[in-house]
């Protein structure tokens, strides 16, 4: 390259390219981070970020001490575990599944099926599972009332309603983590197959002694940085599926920061939930960065 | 290597049947819907309609169009379809192009990428997020639904990603003909990274399309809500406990109840994608392949 690059000339095209998107990222992704502040002030929004009074740490020690805030913490937990393990055990299963398909034909049909519901929004599944769960009308306690169980108001029922959040969140996104399962699968050496069968073993020893180590690499990484989202739940399901019926079940650290702030107006202690959330997020996530790239080799660039 | 045991037979019609099944069930629920959606409402109110539509018509249909909301909505999720990819898209070539070049050649590269990635890690929550767009004045303008989510970092990392597999050879040699970096970011770079954008144009489109949060608390007007949010007030907010087929007076369309009407707009809200998910689905595949499993 030509000597003259570290010249400013040389750069400017690029910072010109780059303009646009940083002063967009500077005001709307950087310009709430700082506003994260008021989590620590009792903002009014008439005296704005600058103008409203420091309060120190007031705001989270009346947020630990809400009942809400506890009940929400746990069930944010819970809830998002669970997806996880079933997130990681079933597009496995059904990869390795798929993966001794041959007919080609089928096995694309299926995958299109399967990956379907991964592309409509919580909006659109949550008014078909609203429809289907319904307890005098949905098809779901049709299919129960054939088999003569009682009708079960599957979102209105705190025993019921985490598992709904969780299943349908396997059922939505197991076709799209099946992708890529299935890629790392192809991408496993043939001849150690040929290997394996030469020395007798049966597809199910192919399966346990060559795929399984073949994928190991993407496992591991998948579940590392799934630990990262240990406290995201995911709001847009549970804000369309819960009601105060299920708030003791379902309402997670982002659905009350929704009520806390944009409902009752508690703009500071929504903010201090929030941050609460972004801080532990951060962390966790770093942690499995550091652990996907230390063992995973990695990289995000 | 592919000798068939009776084991072997039995367990591929096993998977045969077990996989069809899972992939049916993955869409019986939209076609129950989809069926409500067409059928009459008494045989519907009866819980007679599984799979097949009963008492066919469409005046769920001519109902939802007969009402100036709908379309109303339609055309502003349009509008901010259209217009948050073209400007996500153009965005995230003119951020992934400098960001992919080495650090001999773009001195600040490392810093600038860590600027972006960083909005991946931390957010600023919702509170703080809702202020800023009041603060710049985007409550109730079509902008609030596009510019906060600009700059998607996710993106703009998958095509740095491409373009740094690209031969550097091809924009060397156009150099030295005196090209300068616009030109060959849009004549060398784009032009080969085209399954690329066609993949990220496509996330966008995707993620625009159903985006409903931002206009549910940007916009204070239910008339300025585009087609996802405009949805969720009609789909969701009832109580799923009162969802009961109350009379309806609908006039002209008889056959119509809230819950056909809830139906066809559930069909509606999902039309898009499913017309376009067929044609685009290799995309998607490619796009999540080269997004996750790299060297």
């Amino acid at each position: 390259m030509s000597r003259n690059n570290r010249k400013f000339s040389a750069q400017l095209p690029f910072l010109l390219l780059l303009i646009p998107g940083i002063i967009l990222t500077v005001i709307y992704s950087y310009g709430p981070m700082f506003g994260t502040v008021m989590a620590f002030q009792q903002y009014t929004p008439a005296k704005g970020f600058t103008g409203s009074p420091w309060i120190g740490m007031d705001n989270f020690t009346y947020l630990f001490q809400l009942p809400d805030f506890k009940n929400a913490l746990r069930n944010t937990l819970f809830i998002a575990i669970m997806k996880i393990i079933f997130g990681l055990v079933a597009p496995l299963s059904v990869g390795l599944l798929l993966n001794e398909m041959r007919k080609m034909l089928i096995k694309r049909t299926i995958q299109t099926l399967i990956y379907l519901p991964h592309f409509l929004s919580w909006v659109i599944i949550s008014g078909v599972l609203i429809d289907i769960l319904s307890p005098s009308q949905g098809i779901v306690n049709d299919l129960l009332k054939a088999f003569g169980v009682q009708p079960v108001f599957f979102l209105g029922n705190n025993h019921w309603f985490p598992w709904v959040i969780i299943l349908s969140d396997t059922w939505k996104e197991f076709g799209f983590g099946t992708i890529i399962y299935l890629a790392a699968m192809t991408g496993v050496n043939p001849s150690l197959y040929e290997a394996a069968a030469i020395d007798g073993a049966g597809r199910w020893k192919q399966t346990w002694h060559v795929t399984l180590p073949g994928i190991r690499p993407i496992v591991i990484l998948l579940v590392t940085l799934s630990l990262g989202r240990v406290l995201d739940a995911g709001f847009d399901q549970i804000f369309n599926l819960y009601s105060p019926i299920t708030y003791e079940s379902g309402d997670v650290i982002d659905t009350l920061v929704y009520r806390l702030g944009l409902k009752q107006a508690q703009f500071s202690v929504a903010a201090a939930a929030g941050l609460f959330r972004s801080v532990v997020s951060l962390i966790l996530i770093s942690v499995s960065y550091y652990i996907a790239k230390r063992f995973a080799n990695y990289r995000i660039f | 290597m592919n000798t068939l045991t009776p084991g072997r037979i039995v367990f591929n019609l096993f998977n045969y049947f077990f996989l069809s099944v899972l992939a049916v069930l993955c869409v019986l629920p939209l076609v129950n819907v989809l069926m409500i959606s067409f059928s009459d409402n008494a045989a519907v109110a009866a819980g007679h309609v599984k799979l097949w539509p009963i008492g066919f018509n469409t005046d769920s249909y001519r109902f939802v169009f007969h009402k100036p909301e709908f379309l109303k909505a339609f055309g502003i999720g349009l509008q901010k379809l259209l217009l948050g990819v073209a400007i996500s898209i153009v965005l995230t070539i003119m951020v992934a192009y400098p960001l992919s070049k080495e650090p001999e050649v773009f001195r600040w590269r490392t810093p600038l990428v860590w600027f972006f990635v960083i909005t991946m890690l931390v957010s600023g929550g919702l509170i703080p997020s809702y202020i800023i767009v009041m603060k710049t004045g985007l409550i109730n303008s079509i902008w609030a639904l596009v510019l906060p989510g600009a700059v998607p970092v996710y993106l703009v990392v998958l095509l740095l990603n491409f373009f740094r597999s690209l031969p550097k050879e091809l924009e060397e040699s156009a150099f030295i003909e005196g090209a300068s970096h616009w030109q060959s970011m849009w004549k060398i770079y784009v032009p080969l990274s085209l399954p690329a954008i066609a993949t990220i144009t496509l996330f966008s489109a995707v993620s625009n399309w159903n985006d409903w949060f931002s206009g549910l608390i940007y916009m204070n007007m239910p008339e300025k809500y585009p087609l996802a949010t405009y949805l969720q007030t009609i789909l969701i907010t009832l109580d799923p406990s009162q969802m009961k087929d109350t009379a309806f007076d609908v006039g002209q369309f008889k056959n119509v109840s809230l819950r056909t009407y809830k139906a066809a707009q559930i069909f509606l809200g999902a039309l898009p994608i499913l017309l376009a998910y067929p044609f685009l689905q290799r995309f998607f595949v490619h796009g999540i392949v080269l997004g996750s499993v790299k060297e």
